[in-house]
């Protein structure tokens, strides 16, 4: 697979959503140790807003798409992860404007420009314990798999799996942003449920556009 | 999970419902958005204030809506922030166009969502100051952390800022206000219990029969550390210690003292915790002059309880005095 377009956008969105519904207990199971028990909650609640509005008002582009489920999450998840998850999807469709297919490199660009939207906001960076963990080590290994030439399908899986890693790095961290730095020290031996979220919508790219 | 409830994911707009049944003649609710704003908003030339936060932490925001003290309040899902788009419809609604304050807890969500909702408002023409309150001396201060939390503080900001609003002051007077209440203001909580979610359906968190949690914050968030229960004066040692140690209230100060339930504690244990604070504080020097007792600024039905002391002078104090009129805090109206 050399590039993707709307129909496989929207599929990757709806297999996000699914997961995310699926996981939606582990989230909030994440969150009750070092947050405050409503990840899951507030994601499942943001995804499924998102495909309705995806659903009863049609993008004509990727771009619109990507617009609407900013403007869906920051609506409706609340919490800290509605405008960080909001304003990546916000900056990923400022950076795909115009563009019918995307290529690795363009997904790429798109991913880069979302997680720089994502640390302007949150001001959190690799390390601090949050969805930054698994984001970074994502784009990454997408931007190796662009760089050696690989496709989307190649590109994303790659991702999938720095972001299963990253995400599991989290777990001896110290939180350093978000409720769960009010922990400490204790935040320890847990997974990020913001790192967790992260790596079930990527993950959900490489289900959904994998060979 | 035991709760009064018809519907899991109806109980903030149930609860809203209740809130404009209750009071029609103070306050209107908007459902769509989620906003709660005075009957009579905009009030002309008048600075508004708006706050909002998570839900479950009532009378906190909504039923601090009228006459000198907020002019509109958003409530988020339970202990969830509001979104930007309730803060923008709340804070267009009750703009007169002499600018508007937000109150600002300091919890992440709630300053991210708040910093979305200026930039649009402002997009609109609308002059907007934001105030963090981050009043809570448990969690350490530090590049390491997100700050210190936003605690009792806020509730003594939205009396002081909503009487200062009344007399016709400005935006900017405003704001700094709300900021000195903020730097003379220092709190400590802890609990008994823990608290459920609704949409959880269980505890937030385990503690055992015998302990208690030191520091806790207003969603259950674990804090300073746990230990085996003490009595109500070795509790309020700890709590009000913390807060002297923090350097803000030194002897020969006169303090407004707020001891303010988590929900679940009754007033019983309220006033003994009053009485070994007011001992406390005797010792070391330290004058209560008003105090404000209650559940004001709760974990759903966690027990336990959280002290507040705010440094007064004759300013605060007469802002503090002024008359107040809202479904949660009412006197001299």
């Amino acid at each position: 697979m050399t590039s993707v377009g709307l129909e496989d956008v929207l599929a990757w969105l709806r297999e996000a959503a699914a997961r995310i519904e699926e996981q939606r207990e582990y989230l909030t199971q994440l969150d009750s140790a070092i947050g405050d028990a409503d990840h899951g909650i507030n994601m499942s609640r943001g995804f499924k807003a998102a495909l309705e509005r995806l659903d009863s008002n049609p993008p004509e582009d990727i771009a619109g798409v990507f617009k609407a489920v900013a403007m869906a999450l920051i609506g409706k998840v609340g919490g800290a992860s509605g405008p960080l998850y909001g304003t990546m999807f916000m900056e990923m469709g400022k950076a795909v404007d115009g563009k019918d297919r995307l290529d690795a490199a363009d997904l790429a660009a798109a991913f880069r420009a979302g997680i720089d939207g994502i640390k302007a906001r949150g001001k959190a960076e690799e390390g601090d314990k949050t969805m930054i963990d698994a984001l970074e080590p994502a784009y990454a290994a997408l931007q190796e798999a662009v760089a050696s030439g690989g496709g989307v399908d190649v590109a994303v899986s790659a991702a999938a799996e720095a972001a299963a890693r990253g995400m599991e790095a989290t777990i001896p961290l110290v939180a350093r942003k978000g409720r769960a730095s009010y922990l400490g020290e204790r935040s320890a031996g847990h997974q990020d449920p913001g790192a967790t979220s992260s790596h079930l919508i990527i993950a959900a790219a490489a289900e959904a556009w994998g060979s | 999970m035991k709760k009064l409830i018809n519907n899991v994911d109806d109980v903030v707009r149930d609860e809203l419902e209740g809130v404009q049944l209750a009071h029609p003649h103070d306050v209107k609710v908007s459902l769509d958005p989620y906003y709660i704003y005075r009957a009579d908003a905009p009030v002309q030339g008048k600075v508004a204030i708006v706050s909002g936060g998570g839900s479950g932490h009532e009378p906190m925001h909504g039923g601090f809506v009228g006459m000198g003290m907020l002019d509109a309040a958003c409530p988020g899902e339970v202990f969830t922030s509001p979104t930007p788009d309730q803060m923008l419809e709340a804070t267009k609604a009750v703009s007169s166009g002499a600018g508007v304050l937000h109150i600002v807890k300091n919890y992440t969500g709630d300053v991210l969502n708040f910093e979305m909702a200026a930039d649009l408002a402002r997009d609109e023409g609308i002059e907007v100051e934001s105030v963090v309150i981050d009043d809570d001396v448990a969690v350490q201060d530090s590049l390491y952390t997100a700050g210190r939390r936003g605690v009792g503080a806020t509730v003594l900001a939205e009396k002081i800022c909503g009487a200062a609003a009344e007399q016709g002051r400005s935006l900017s007077e405003i704001a700094d206000l709300c900021r000195k209440v903020n730097s003379q203001a220092r709190s400590m909580g802890m609990a008994l219990t823990s608290c459920t979610v609704p949409a959880a359906g269980n505890p937030t968190f385990e503690l055992g029969d015998d302990e208690m949690e030191i520091g806790i914050g207003i969603h259950g968030e674990p804090g300073r550390e746990r230990m085996k229960l003490k009595s109500s004066a070795e509790v309020v040692e700890l709590l009000a210690g913390a807060i002297l140690d923090d350097g803000v209230i030194d002897s020969g100060d006169n303090v407004l003292a707020f001891v303010n339930s988590m929900g679940g504690t009754p007033l019983i244990e309220l006033y003994i915790v009053y009485r070994d604070l007011h001992r406390f504080l005797e010792g070391r020097g330290v004058t209560i002059t008003r105090n404000l007792i209650g559940p004001y600024i709760t974990s759903l039905e966690m027990q336990g309880v959280s002290i507040t002391l705010l440094k007064l002078d004759d300013e605060l104090t007469q802002l503090w005095d002024a008359p107040v009129k809202t479904p949660g805090l009412r006197w001299g109206a």
